[in-house]
């Protein structure tokens, strides 16, 4: 989905919320209180600059406007694959996005990713997976890499990989995939401002991910090594 | 447990030699031409020795590395599992006695 | 535990060239690791073998207590040569499951010894909400007030998730050997081409991404040699530094480091051109400079109020 469109479904005309570059920034009324949005569009790649413009809302909402609830739109293609940006340090760039999420949450706005479009490879490993909990659209495309190229760089058959992807959801891309082993929380059908409504209800504050993924049968060994790693 | 691409070995040998008491113990490391070899008590009188594999049709060469093996150490009590990704007879044969010299 | 592969124990000091476990048996006070969920418990891969590749009794992860010039530490060792070091669900978990341990315990200080690819392709998603978990973990137990060090020195580097969980520990160690980056240069290469990023040449990757230059720009909060005792003696330094809390001032404070850095950098991607850019004297040097000189170049550019 455009983000214009999202926009205008969840917000009232003249929501504010604009395109600057790959960025996208705004201050919104939901139910009669502002939220900040911040995200990326047009498939962004994610390099220093942009995580740096991502962190700088962030920290200006914890600096500004305490308790206001953010929600990180999500459409990127994953990390800038620039020799530059290494150099930079994009790691730590993206390290310092993680933490003004965190920073956020810890000083108490809820922080909701959504991703509406794409999140591919690493890109919002420190955007909507930092986030108190990630959502998505069900038409969103969330993959590590697609197939053929898992098939390639492990060298395993790819007939194979896309057989056990049928019963394994670790290593084939969808969304679907994601909300069975807990990474994303939920998505979003039908009336989406009543979506956003409940996710900003009931974010969560601590990480739980785990267990999710081990209800929910997609990921059934993360929670029970966590626990026995905590009573050893 | 196999599944398609490891080949699994079973092997036991009757042993008369039994190490003092001793924790499990791990040498090696899973990585291509290598392997991981643990080791821990099992059975007096047996070297059990239990080998999953990504190099598959090899069954008569590991026989032959592990008959050698247990010649020079005839291990009794000794449960032997081992990872392996494609190590020679060479590599097998140290990571064994480096394994064994550990719990010595 | 492990004994050496060809050399008597105590020629073997280099810190690449160890095993994880190696790593462990060296760098800590001797004898005293004890780990959790050791390889004889067999917590494994599901993945793996269901896709026909080897597992590994610990999943590529040693993780545990030990002590540390007699401080009660927690510890965990990535095995860099399996599966290049990458992180699954099970390997995950034992990090995730040791910090959190960690908030509770409350031990002096998180030792990773990092060494890792990143994501474990072959778990892909697994792997991606794992390292997303091991990233909440440490910043959790940042604001428990436990101090969590990387070590980086393997050949095999830290690289993608891993590489943004080395940044959001408390202190970095690297040797020139090691290097900190989230994409590795044969992904950069594939994507764009040799012209952007050239992975068989040595020189230049460890120039954009080696541990001599995370220290110059402040990315290292230390340089040791490739030598398990540096190591050690790096730790047990960081291990006692007060860190600041990752509270709006820190933060504040980094985001101006980072953007200065970006907006002052110059054109392209040359470390060269960036090093001069810092002051440093003769940057076509640097790559046969020993650590101890490259220390002392930091030490002289953080004086000039560079």
């Amino acid at each position: 989905m455009k983000w214009q469109d999202l926009a205008s479904a969840l917000f009232a005309a003249g929501h504010g919320i604009t395109q600057v570059g790959d960025l996208l920034v705004g201050e919104p009324e939901f139910d009669g209180r502002t939220i900040a949005v911040v995200g990326s569009a047009d498939h962004a790649p994610i390099g220093v600059a942009m995580a740096l413009r991502q962190a700088r809302v962030l920290l200006d909402t914890v600096a500004r406007h305490p308790g206001r609830p953010i929600l990180m739109l999500i459409d990127t293609q994953g990390q800038q694959l620039r020799r530059r940006d290494e150099l930079l340090g994009i790691n730590r760039a993206m390290a310092h996005l993680g933490c003004c999420v965190d920073l956020a949450r810890r000083s108490g706005h809820r922080v909701l990713g959504l991703v509406y479009d794409q999140a591919l490879s690493g890109g919002f490993i420190t955007s909507g997976l930092a986030a108190d909990a990630c959502d998505a659209l069900p038409e969103a495309e969330i993959r590590v890499m697609r197939i053929p190229a898992m098939a390639r760089v492990t060298k395993i058959d790819r007939e194979r990989l896309e057989a056990l992807s049928q019963s394994n959801p670790v290593f084939a891309p969808g969304v679907d995939n994601y909300v069975a082993m807990g990474g994303v929380r939920r998505l979003w059908r039908g009336d989406l401002q009543a979506c956003l409504r409940e996710a900003l209800a009931d974010a969560p504050t601590g990480d739980h991910r785990a267990l999710e993924g081990a209800q929910r049968g997609g990921r059934k060994l993360a929670q029970s090594v966590i626990e026995r790693v905590l009573r050893a | 447990m196999t599944s398609a691409g490891i080949e699994s070995l079973k092997f036991e040998f009757k042993g008369a030699r039994a190490p003092a008491a001793f924790a499990p113990t791990l040498v090696g490391v899973v990585a291509s031409g290598n392997l991981e070899v643990l080791l821990e008590p099992t059975d007096p009188g047996v070297c059990r020795i239990d080998v999953q594999t990504s190099a598959r049709g090899f069954a008569r060469i590991w026989e032959a590395v592990l008959r050698d093996f247990h010649d020079r150490h005839d291990l009794s009590g000794v449960a032997v599992s081992i990872h392996d990704m494609g190590a020679t007879p060479a590599v097998v044969s140290l990571r064994l006695d480096q394994a064994v010299a550990e719990i010595e | 535990m492990n004994p050496p592969r060809s050399l008597p124990a105590a020629a073997r000091s280099s810190y690449a060239e160890c095993s994880a476990r190696e790593r462990i048996a060296r760098l800590f006070d001797a004898g005293s690791f004890e780990e959790w969920l050791p390889p004889a418990q067999r917590v494994m891969s599901p993945h793996l073998a269901q896709l026909g590749v080897p597992c590994a009794f610990d999943d590529g992860v040693a993780i545990g207590r030990a002590r540390l010039d007699g401080r009660s530490v927690f510890v965990a060792a990535q095995e860099g040569a399996f599966m290049g070091g990458g992180v699954g669900e099970v390997h995950g978990a034992k990090l995730t499951g040791l910090l959190r341990r960690a908030v509770v315990e409350r031990p002096d200080a998180v030792v990773l010894l990092a060494e890792s690819g990143g994501v474990r392709l072959h778990e892909a998603n697994a792997g991606l909400i794992a390292v997303s978990e091991v990233m909440r973990a440490v910043l959790d137990a940042r604001a428990a007030g436990i101090a969590v060090i990387a070590l980086i020195g393997g050949a095999n580097g830290c690289f993608g998730g891993m590489g943004i969980v080395a940044r959001c520990c408390s202190a970095v160690v690297m040797s020139d050997i090691g290097r900190l980056a989230m994409s590795g240069p044969e992904v950069i290469e594939a994507s764009h081409g040799a012209e952007e990023f050239d992975a068989q040449d040595r020189a230049l990757v460890w120039r954009t991404t080696g541990g001599k230059h995370r220290y110059l720009m402040g990315d290292a909060d230390a340089l040791v040699e490739d030598d398990v005792s540096a190591f050690r003696g790096a730790a047990i330094e960081w291990m006692t530094q007060a860190r600041p809390a990752l509270d709006l001032a820190t933060l504040e404070a980094e985001h101006a480091l980072l953007d200065a850095r970006l907006n002052e950098a110059p054109e392209g991607a040359d470390a060269y051109a960036l090093w001069h850019r810092m002051g440093v004297p003769h940057p076509h040097r640097l790559g046969d400079m020993d650590v101890a000189q490259v220390r002392e170049l930091r030490t002289s550019l953080e004086g000039a109020g560079t």
